[in-house]
C-alpha cells in the first residue's frame, strides 16, 4: 500500500483515497490559524481537496487560503456559519464529492483525528460521523456555563432523537454523499449543529458520535458571546421543538 | 355612545390612510401584495367610524359598556399587529433568499476566478 502515491501517508484507507473527497473550512477572521489548518489537513490527507469558505473576513484569511492553494469562495457579507458551510456543502454537491469532512478554520479541530471520524462513514455504518469531545475522557477544558449550556443541549437532542447525543454542538464532522446533499439543500441558519441532528434524525440519515480530541482556539474569537450565547440557547430550543413539526425539505438529487 | 368629534376624527383619519395607500401603490411605491393589509385596515377602521350604532353594538358585545370607541383602539391595534407579523414573514423571506444569493455568487466568483486564473 505505501507506493499509493508518494505524498499520501501510507496508512490512509483505500477505500478513501478512492473517492473524491472534499474538506469544508468555514473561515471568519483567521489570518492567524487558517495556514496551519490547510497544512494540517494535506497533512493527513494530501487528496483532499480543501475549500474555505470565508464569511466576509475583514483580515486576510481568504488571501492566506488562497496562497497555500485552497480553494477559496468568498461570501460577500457575512452569513453565519450556517450560511458558509452550506455554501460548502453546495460546493461539495455541485462538484459532484462522494465525501466531505468539515473543520473549523480557527483551528480548534484537528485533523490527524479525520481517521476516527471517516471511519465510519467508510463502513457505511454512518452518513454523518460527529467528531464528540464528551464520550471519551477528555483534554477538552471550557467555561463552567458553556458546559452547562451544551448538557442541556445535548440531553434535549438525545430526548428528542431518541439516541444519545453527548456534542451537539460539534463541527467536526465527515459526512457521505447523502448527507451533503440533504444539507447543500436545507441546513439551519446561525449556529447550525444542534439542529442539524434533529434534521439528520428526521431525514432518518445515520449519525455517529466519535470520540475526538479538540484543542482549544490557536487564533481569534469564538463566534459565541455571552449575552448571545441566551439568546442562542432561546433560539435554538424553540428551533428544536418547532422543528418537529416542521415539513422536510427535499434533498437535492443527483442528474444523471 | 360614541362622541360624534371622535367618529369624525376617526373616519378622516381612516380615509387619509386610504388615500395615502393608494397613491403609494399608484407611483409604484408599494407592491399591491403588501398595500392590501393596509387597505383592510383602511376600510375596516372607516366603516367603523361612520357606521356609530354598528361599533356601540360591537362594542356591547364584548363587554365594553363605558366607552366603544375603545373598540376601534383595539380593532386599528390588531390590524397594526396583523401588518407586523405579515412584514416579519416577508423579511424572513428575504433573508432566506439573501442566504442563497450570497452562496450562488461566492460560488460564482469563485469558479470564475478558477476560470480566468492563468
Amino acid at each position: 500500500m505505501a507506493e499509493v502515491a508518494e505524498a499520501a501517508p501510507s496508512t490512509l484507507d483505500p477505500r478513501l483515497t478512492a473517492l473524491r473527497r472534499v474538506a469544508i473550512v468555514p473561515a471568519l477572521n483567521e489570518q492567524e490559524s487558517i495556514a496551519r489548518v490547510i497544512d494540517e489537513i494535506r497533512a493527513f490527507d494530501p487528496g483532499l481537496e480543501i475549500v474555505v469558505v470565508d464569511d466576509g473576513s475583514v483580515d486576510r484569511t481568504a488571501a492566506v487560503a488562497e496562497q497555500k492553494g485552497a480553494r477559496v469562495v468568498r461570501l460577500p457579507y457575512n452569513l453565519g456559519i450556517g450560511g458558509s458551510v452550506q455554501t460548502g456543502f453546495r460546493y461539495a454537491f455541485d462538484n459532484g464529492f462522494r465525501l466531505a469532512v468539515r473543520l473549523d478554520g480557527d483551528g480548534q479541530h484537528d485533523a490527524s483525528e479525520l481517521g476516527k471520524l471517516l471511519e465510519p462513514v467508510l463502513n457505511d455504518e454512518a452518513d454523518i460521523a460527529v467528531g464528540s469531545r464528551f464520550l471519551a475522557p477528555s483534554a477538552y477544558r471550557s467555561s463552567a456555563p458553556r458546559r452547562a449550556g451544551i448538557t442541556i443541549l445535548a440531553k434535549t437532542v438525545t430526548m428528542l432523537v431518541g439516541r444519545k447525543v453527548t456534542d451537539p454542538t460539534s463541527g467536526f464532522q465527515a459526512l457521505n454523499r447523502h448527507a451533503i446533499a440533504l444539507f447543500a439543500a436545507d441546513y439551519p441558519h446561525d449556529i447550525p449543529e444542534v439542529e442539524a441532528v434533529l434534521l439528520t434524525h428526521k431525514h432518518r440519515l445515520r449519525m455517529i458520535e466519535v470520540p475526538v480530541e479538540m484543542r482549544e482556539r490557536a487564533g481569534g474569537r469564538s463566534s459565541i458571546g455571552s449575552l448571545f450565547a441566551v439568546y442562542y440557547m432561546v433560539k435554538v430550543l424553540l428551533a428544536l421543538f418547532v422543528g418537529l413539526f416542521r415539513k422536510n425539505v427535499t434533498p437535492l438529487e443527483d442528474v444523471q | 355612545m360614541t362622541p360624534l368629534a371622535v367618529s369624525i376624527v376617526a373616519a378622516i383619519a381612516s380615509v387619509g390612510l386610504l388615500l395615502v395607500v393608494l397613491d403609494l401603490i399608484r407611483r409604484r411605491r408599494l407592491r399591491e401584495r403588501y398595500a392590501l393589509l393596509w387597505l383592510a385596515t383602511g376600510v375596516v377602521l372607516l366603516v367603523l367610524a361612520i357606521w356609530r350604532s354598528g361599533l356601540n353594538t360591537i362594542a356591547a358585545w364584548v363587554g365594553v359598556t363605558g366607552y366603544p370607541p375603545a373598540v376601534l383602539f383595539a380593532v386599528a391595534v390588531l390590524f397594526i399587529l396583523l401588518v407586523l407579523l405579515d412584514y416579519s414573514t416577508v423579511i424572513s423571506k428575504l433573508a432566506d433568499q439573501n442566504t442563497v444569493l450570497a452562496q450562488r455568487i461566492g460560488l460564482l466568483e469563485q469558479r470564475l476566478r478558477e476560470a480566468t486564473r492563468d
